[in-house]
């Protein structure tokens, strides 16, 4: 039992912060640090520093392009990342359907994906969701039927971020509509996003910004050899990258960083003339959610040396998940009140980017209320915090 | 003990609430959100036809000269419409202020105008910094001739862009933190050295920061008394928060509405969410919390015209601060119930969950509201 890092971690850490303090551009750390949103050619950029390190996929085993870091490694490297305002990582390519082409996929599925993802020339979203299947995800309609070398696709997927900029979508359709359990009657295609038949729409959010689009599909031809692992299968890669998901929801590295905006704020404002920071309400709020913190990091810390030991994350995935999103909501939630009247104005510069001009008040309130309304989702996507609480009570606890 | 409402109050009730059905849909209040002022003078004048402007306007002045009781019924139907109309500064917080003002001429030109909606006056008092906190005034008013010059800042004024003039306080004499040295001068909204930068809040509603640079106004422009200023501020604010806490209160019981027909409809896993008992007891909760602050909304009616100021300050600082609690909660539940559905800009529930976030952010959070209360204890 030892909570302390070896020397040779430590070297890691500092090879690692080397590389940050070298590469990462400042334009995109200071957009990141002030909570501004990010455009796809800025995940671009940023992907093809680490591809050009090596590190274009930390998570990744060596054999397919990635670093083959062990879990303290990858905490190290992901938290050093994340408090340097590097962007996070887009999950989708790397983090979802990569583990599951690396685990199912063919061959020449593996040859022909994988190294797009790392070199992030190919950007990826998630075909999962539709309007009538959301925690039931089992329950979707999108239906694939097989005719000669291809799959025709009909059906609507929703809450698809990136839809709009992604070059392909992985998506559960149904090839069996007559099976027994509606688990059974489901596949995983890999489909281009230029595929004819295919129409995105925007969703505006609550916050206004355009993340998330609804993606039609109307008779769009998908090739048999997109087709990952074997026909009605899919169900079980779904859960599988599920898995995955869940883990990369954490975010300890960027709760880490917004917690030291958060003092930086409460430092800068003030309340009947002292620093917010000295209010003793004010600051007792700060200490709960930095406790939070440490204790999900140990928490996490013990799930990824467990999870070294199998091959896929364990139901403790879900305890990151629910604490993980509840510890951003409160930093996002705390941030908001700690500019009191100048959390109300609110203007985009430009709908597009995702910027935000400060109207009126200090430059750092402009995004707060945005990201708090935006951070809404964290309890609902990746399977709703509730849908957690399931899964550990029917998992863990055997309820 | 009587917790009825008369039959005049349940019809003003009626009344406003048909209102709000018919001309406030969510339809056509996207189109005033769409519109380039965010507001209705149309609706304004309607607001007026119907008597709702006059609600707060003592009868000498042409007003009905009603009370809390009838602005809390109001709120509560303009807040399940989310109105973006200025009648919580305009018809409830300037008019009250006015009144217990009691400048005679002052009075006398503007109530009657108020009262029909022709024109529409707002308070610029909140300075930066303030964060609910009454008694800061750093604005100067300085003797100039036969006037005074302002020179000063006020920070997110709600329902400033709709102002035809402003009733403003500045101080003549003192620290930003006096009691005393506090005086209030009526600008109209044109008047030159005055900057109206004008925005929307998260909300969509509309809001300004003023600067007052050398603005020079004539000495009748000042109104009230020194002694009575803050003192007619803070009674007109108790009225104001009791007018705000209503609206919340409207808001929370269309939003549990909203959250309840959305989880009998939505099907997962062969039956209707609301099935789910872990759903079943947060909307009970919501449920509870709603209650609660209703209770909590009638306790600060009641109170806010109370001659006792202890006694006002406890009632109010209780009202906003289990009201700020509560809408938050229900506002994020709601929210989580419906899903991503509740994340979009085309359902009503995030524009609910936005409004009670910003009452919660309006003249002191529920934090501020329960620090005030702790050290009356």
């Amino acid at each position: 039992m030892d909570l302390n890092f070896t020397p040779e971690e430590l070297a890691f850490r500092d090879e690692v912060r080397e590389f940050v303090r070298t590469k990462l551009p400042a334009d995109l750390s200071e957009r990141v640090k002030a909570g501004q949103a990010l455009r796809l050619e800025d995940y671009r950029r940023w992907q093809k520093i680490l591809f050009e390190r090596g590190w274009g996929a930390p998570t990744w085993p060596k054999e397919f392009g990635g670093t083959g870091w062990d879990p303290i490694r990858l905490h190290i490297f992901e938290e050093e990342l994340a408090l340097a305002g590097a962007p996070k990582p887009v999950p989708f390519g790397l983090r979802m359907v990569g583990p599951v082409i690396m685990a199912f996929g063919s061959r020449e599925q593996q040859q022909r994906f994988l190294p797009r993802i790392v070199s992030g020339e190919d950007w990826w979203c998630q075909g999962y969701s539709e309007p009538g299947s959301g925690s039931d995800l089992a329950s979707l309609k999108t239906r694939a039927e097989r005719q000669g070398d291809y799959y025709i696709v009909n059906g609507q997927k929703t809450w698809t971020t990136m839809g709009h900029q992604a070059d392909w979508i992985f998506c559960l359709v149904r090839t069996d509509p007559n099976a027994a359990k509606p688990q059974q009657g489901i596949s995983f295609l890999l489909i281009d996003m230029r595929s004819p038949g295919i129409t995105v729409r925007p969703i505006i959010t609550l916050d206004g910004a355009h993340e998330v689009n609804e993606v039609w599909f109307e008779n769009v031809k998908v090739p048999v050899e997109n087709l990952v692992g074997e026909e009605n299968k899919g169900w079980t890669y779904a859960k599988f990258l599920l898995g995955h998901e869940r883990t990369s929801l954490a975010g300890i590295g960027s709760s880490k960083r917004e917690l030291g905006r958060l003092k930086r704020i409460a430092r800068e404002e003030t309340k009947n003339g002292r620093p917010l920071i000295e209010d003793p309400l004010f600051a007792a709020r700060i200490a709960q959610v930095e406790i939070e913190l440490m204790a999900l990091e140990i928490t996490a810390l013990r799930a990824l040396s467990a999870e070294s030991k199998q091959q896929a994350p364990g139901p403790e995935a879900s305890i990151l998940k629910i604490k993980g999103t509840e510890i951003q909501q409160a930093l996002s939630e705390l941030m908001m009140y700690a500019v009191g009247q100048y959390a109300l104005p609110f203007e985009r510069h430009s709908a597009e980017e995702n910027d935000f001009a400060s109207i009126a008040g200090p430059d750092y309130a402009a995004p707060l209320a945005a990201t708090y309304f935006n951070l809404r989702k964290a309890t609902i996507y990746g399977g709703s915090n509730e849908i957690q609480r399931n899964i550990i009570a029917q998992r863990i606890l055997g309820l | 003990m009587d917790f009825t409402f008369t039959n005049e109050q349940q019809l003003l009730a009626d009344t406003v609430q048909r209102f709000v059905r018919e001309h406030y849909t969510f339809e056509a209040r996207r189109e005033i959100l769409r519109s380039a002022a965010g507001w209705s003078r149309e609706i304004w004048q309607e607001l007026g036809g119907l008597g709702l402007l006059a609600i707060n306007v003592p009868e000498e002045h042409g007003g009905l000269g009603a009370g809390p009781v009838e602005t809390m019924l109001v709120m509560n139907a303009l807040g399940a419409g989310l109105v973006l109309e200025p009648y919580l500064g305009a018809a409830v917080l300037t008019p009250s202020f006015l009144t217990k003002l009691d400048d005679a001429a002052a009075s006398a030109e503007l109530l009657p105008l108020i009262a029909t909606g022709e024109r529409i006056v707002i308070v610029a008092h909140q300075e930066p910094n303030a964060r609910g906190e009454l008694a800061l005034v750093a604005t100067r008013a300085e003797r100039s001739g036969d006037g005074y010059v302002l020179q000063g800042k006020k920070s997110v004024i709600a329902h400033a862009p709709t102002a035809d003039e402003f009733l403003v306080t500045a101080r003549t004499s003192g620290k930003a933190t006096d009691a005393a040295g506090v005086r209030v001068f009526r600008v109209p909204r044109a008047t030159e050295g005055l900057a109206v930068r004008a925005y929307r809040t998260f909300d969509g509603q509309c809001a300004a920061d003023l600067e007052f640079e050398r603005v020079r106004v004539p000495s009748e422009n000042l109104i009230g008394a020194e002694a009575d200023t803050l003192a007619a501020l803070e009674a007109a604010r108790h009225v104001a928060l009791s007018a705000l806490c209503a609206e919340a209160v409207g808001i929370m019981k269309a939003v549990n509405d909203a959250t309840l027909e959305y989880t009998k409809n939505r099907k997962q896993f062969g039956q209707p969410i609301a099935r789910f008992q872990v759903l079943q007891h947060r909307m009970v909760d919501m449920f509870i919390h709603a209650e609660q602050a209703t209770s909590m909304s009638y306790l600060a009616a009641i109170k806010c015209q109370d001659a006792d100021v202890q006694e006002r300050r406890r009632a109010l600082a209780a009202a906003k601060t289990l009201i700020g609690q509560a809408a938050r909660f229900i506002g994020q539940q709601a929210v989580q119930l419906h899903g991503g559905m509740g994340l979009t800009d085309e359902l009503m529930v995030s524009h609910y969950f936005k409004r009670l976030t910003a009452i919660d952010l309006t003249w002191g959070d529920a934090d501020f509201h329960l620090q005030k209360f702790a050290e009356a204890l």
